[in-house]
């Protein structure tokens, strides 16, 4: 199987081919125009819950959930009426039997009982459901399948209840509007973004010689001190790299210059209110009664900056690292070229960005005109998201009204079962990016079973000979498109279409 | 995935409400008990394997290798018998509810199972020129043509201007295992991934599994299919998509199980209609059969005459419906297959006809527009 560059452009640097795409006739070109045309706001933005109804949300949920302890205890307590107070206490539930056993006790209220419901899960699905929709519908699928690396690559996981309605607002707000700004304007917004400083608990760390940190240990409050797992993860994974050269010091030296970086409302308990009364809850926040105070010196370099001033610059330093190009370069290059990358590519991805300062588009361009990116044989295995969304596109407006139709929560669930939930890698590292974590025989049965449900669904009049061959165009193999043409039914044939090579590969 | 649970909730609620889906109660003009089914077997059933002509002197050295699969096989007449696995099929034949038809075919002479689905479905001579299918062109010719798909998607021959309803029952039986065996030569030239495959194959009990693992029993589609059609607001007409037919390799053993599948359907369905099963008829029909002699695979290819079947509680029945071409190397269409001698749209009109107490030549007309000069065939 061999891709002609019209493939490559769709589908190695996009997010798969439509029916009738191709041919391009200019497509680095195609590409590149794509920079200009670029929205950066997602489709369907109007739907979704702001970052502070979100974080309101959830202080309402916490304060909800109290009162419902409170109330559940007291019906239990009423409930269990007469009887020694230690039976009480032992916290079982009250059974429903219990009441009709003892008819001569009064009913107790059952006023403040029902559950409290936080809208957090919702909107997660909400905005998974947007992203999807946003990259089957985009007509820039090459800067849609960026702001998708740079997510993985500052990858947040929605595991805590604090960060399920946060975790797809991050991506919006902190990646979507610098894809093709400067690395160090996203990288700040990311670490700014409630999600990240929540998920790396940076909300949570207190300089220890800070006024709230000499405050606790004078009373003798050990819960309260330094977290170094933001500061870390910038070094190791978003910026420098891992074993570049830092040490353990300098990973401590930055966490200290990062305290008092905190998220209004829901970060740390003890902060005053009037310090942060001015700024709606959710909102990121320089609290200077938590900050380290002090100058901190990383890598040899000194930085006597005040305030959240002093760990902006250390993250511009960062931001200018060669460290950092070639950690991107080699990112880059994986992602897009070959789970092995060339160190010819890698070293001119480096040398785009350095001598950049980290401009974005001018990596990209670099990519695109890179020969290695454009070898016909197919380099990289298709992870569960890029595969999918291919297959949502190849599809194209024959089935758009059921994908239209169909439920977020299905949409979302599917990413689920195929192992890549939206939003979830359960790291901080991110999705793998590499053949071996997704050409697997049950992650493989997966797509089948996807495929064939989806298949399964398509109109009746869908010829899957013919959609091959203006979704694959001239990739398309002898091989494949036999095996199509002799499947029994339409729809069979379209599953394995939606599962051959052609479309596993990219 | 996408959105067959909303349609399973909506139906769900209407069958509630005592309605099946407000799309059905359309212009209610006269209510008629009459019902119609179609039960299409998409992948070329193979019509000698299913009705064999066991007295055909031909067919024993044709077939030799296949003949221990049709031990305890149903005779019919002096020369034709039914697969053993369909015996509530051999009940309704005993009991004259069922016509075999044998060496029967749609106008299609190729052989892809696309095209010649097409041309089943649609009526037409040619592939995908034909928009409609000939089911929708009988609505109109019902006082009640309330129809109903159980299926995801409306199928081809329930397509056109009458409108149509269609429910898709969670989680069709679905031929995976079919799927499943052409996922493997799909992947037969890709290291990589026929050896993942190989894998799945293995873990998997190499076929079967999926299936049962999902979905809907044949037993419950025959009983949800009958729901569909009950009390005076349920559908007229109703068709049901079936698969696996495509036996290229280890034919006996996949009919068989198909086989099994479809007369377990049956069986529940008509057990399902209760007394509505005398006002319902049924056709089992395929695109084209398949070749006379068996393959190097224990299977068999593409083929053109094959057999189908009419079931109905008010049948005269009890009969094969051929006029038999044999199959000695002399008889054979294209020196290969199954010579049709009857035409599938000659059988879809009579039978149609015949049941719904219509003029032959009228529904001939409005089926079959493309056919001029369509001799129907008396049931």
């Amino acid at each position: 199987m061999t891709m002609t560059a019209t493939a490559i452009a769709l589908n190695r640097f996009g997010l798969g081919a439509r029916p009738g795409d191709g041919p391009i006739d200019d497509p680095r070109r195609w590409l590149e125009d794509q920079f200009a045309r670029y929205q950066p706001t997602i489709m369907q933005a109007d739907l979704l819950a702001t970052r502070t109804q979100v974080v309101q949300d959830l202080l309402d949920y916490r304060a909800a959930q109290r009162a419902f302890r409170i109330a559940k205890a007291a019906a239990s307590a009423q409930a269990a009426g007469g009887q020694p107070s230690g039976m009480v206490s032992t916290g079982a539930p009250p059974q429903p039997g219990t009441m009709a056993m003892a008819p001569a006790m009064p009913t107790p209220p059952p006023l403040a009982l029902t559950e409290p419901k936080s809208m957090v899960r919702d909107q997660h699905i909400l905005q998974a459901g947007r992203r999807i929709r946003n990259a089957v519908a985009t007509d820039t699928p090459f800067v849609e399948k960026m702001v998708h690396f740079w997510s993985n690559h500052f990858a947040i996981s929605v595991d805590k209840m604090e960060l399920v309605g946060l975790g797809g607002l991050m991506e919006f707000e902190a990646i979507r509007p610098h894809v093709l700004g400067r690395f160090e304007d996203m990288l700040v917004a990311v670490e700014q973004h409630p999600a990240m400083l929540l998920f790396l608990d940076q909300a949570q760390s207190v300089g220890p010689d800070s006024v709230v940190g000499t405050r606790a240990s004078r009373n003798g409050r050990g819960n309260v001190g330094l977290n170094e797992n933001l500061a870390r993860e910038i070094m190791e994974l978003h910026t420098l790299g891992v074993r570049s050269g830092y040490t353990q010091a300098d990973v401590t030296e930055f966490a200290r210059a990062l305290t008092g970086w905190t998220v209004t409302g829901i970060g740390r308990g003890g902060l005053p209110r009037p310090l942060t009364d001015p700024l709606p809850v959710g909102s990121f926040v320089f609290a200077p009664m938590l900050h380290q105070p002090g100058e901190r010196t990383i890598l040899g370099k000194r930085y006597d900056q005040q305030g959240e001033a002093q760990a902006r610059a250390i993250l511009a330093d960062f931001a200018r690292s060669p460290a950092t190009a070639n950690h991107i370069a080699t990112k880059l290059a994986r992602h897009f070229v070959a789970d092995d990358p060339p160190p010819s590519l890698v070293n001119r991805l480096a040398k785009a960005y350095r001598n950049s300062n980290g401009d974005l588009p001018t990596v990209y361009r670099a990519l695109i005109s890179a020969k290695e990116a454009w070898t016909p044989t197919p380099a990289k295995f298709r992870d569960p998201w890029n595969w999918s969304i291919a297959m949502y596109r190849a599809l194209g407006s024959d089935r758009s009204d059921k994908f239209a139709a169909a439920p977020d929560r299905n949409l979302v669930g599917a990413f689920v079962e195929l192992g890549q939930p939206i939003w979830r890698p359960g790291s901080p590292a991110g999705f793998d990016d590499i053949a071996g974590s997704w050409a697997a025989p049950d992650a493989l049965l997966r797509r089948v079973e996807l495929a064939s449900r989806i298949a399964a669904q398509a109109p009746a009049t869908l010829d899957p000979r013919a959609l091959a061959g203006r979704v694959l165009g001239d990739s398309l193999s002898p091989a494949t498109a036999a095996t199509i043409a002799s499947a029994e039914s339409p729809r069979e044939g379209l599953s394995l279409m939606l599962v051959s090579p052609e479309m596993l590969r990219c | 995935m996408i959105d067959r649970r909303s349609l399973l909730a909506r139906s769900a609620a209407a069958l509630a409400l005592g309605a099946l889906n407000p799309t059905l109660l359309h212009a209610a003009t006269a209510a008629t008990n009459k019902r119609f089914v179609f039960i299409i077997q998409r992948g070329a059933a193979d019509g000698l394997h299913i009705v064999p002509p066991m007295g055909d002197p031909a067919y024993g050295s044709l077939r030799a290798g296949f003949l221990d699969s049709l031990h305890g096989a149903h005779q019919l007449d002096a020369t034709f018998s039914l697969h053993p696995s369909l015996t509530r099929l051999a009940g309704f034949y005993d009991s004259k509810q069922m016509i075999a038809v044998q060496a029967v075919a749609s106008t299609y002479r190729d052989r892809s199972h696309f095209d010649g689905q097409n041309i089943l479905e649609t009526g037409g001579t040619q592939a995908y020129a034909e928009k409609q299918g000939w089911m929708n062109r009988l609505l109109p010719l019902l006082p009640d043509g309330r129809a109903l798909a159980l299926a995801a998607d409306i199928p081809m021959a329930l397509r056109g201007a009458a409108p149509v309803s269609s429910y898709a029952p969670s989680g069709l039986p679905q031929a995976q295992d079919d799927l499943m065996l052409r996922v493997n030569r799909l992947y037969g030239d890709d290291p990589q991934l026929s050896a993942l495959w190989t894998q799945v194959m293995q873990t998997k009990g190499l076929v079967g599994d999926l299936a049962k693992s999902r979905g809907q029993s044949p037993a419950d589609l025959g009983r949800v299919a009958a729901r569909m059609m009950a009390g005076p607001d349920g559908a007229r007409v109703l068709m049901m998509e079936t698969g696996g037919w495509d036996t290229h390799t280890g034919q006996t053993g996949r009919l068989a199980t198909q086989l099994d599948h479809l007369d377990t359907l049956m069986g529940a369905m008509v057990d399902g209609l209760g007394p509505a099963w005398h006002d319902t008829l049924v056709l089992v029909a395929t695109e084209f059969g398949r070749t006379a002699a068996i393959n190097g695979t224990n299977g068999t290819d593409h083929g053109t005459g094959s057999a189908a079947m009419l079931v109905g509680g008010d049948l005269q029945g009890g009969r094969v419906m051929a006029d038999w071409p044999g199959v000695a190397q002399g008889a054979l269409y294209e020196a290969r297959d199954l010579r049709p001698t009857l035409a599938m749209e000659a059988l879809i009109s009579g039978a149609l006809a015949q049941h719904f107490g219509l003029d032959p030549a009228l529904v001939a007309r409005r089926l079959y527009p493309a056919q001029q000069n369509l001799r129907v065939a008396t049931i």
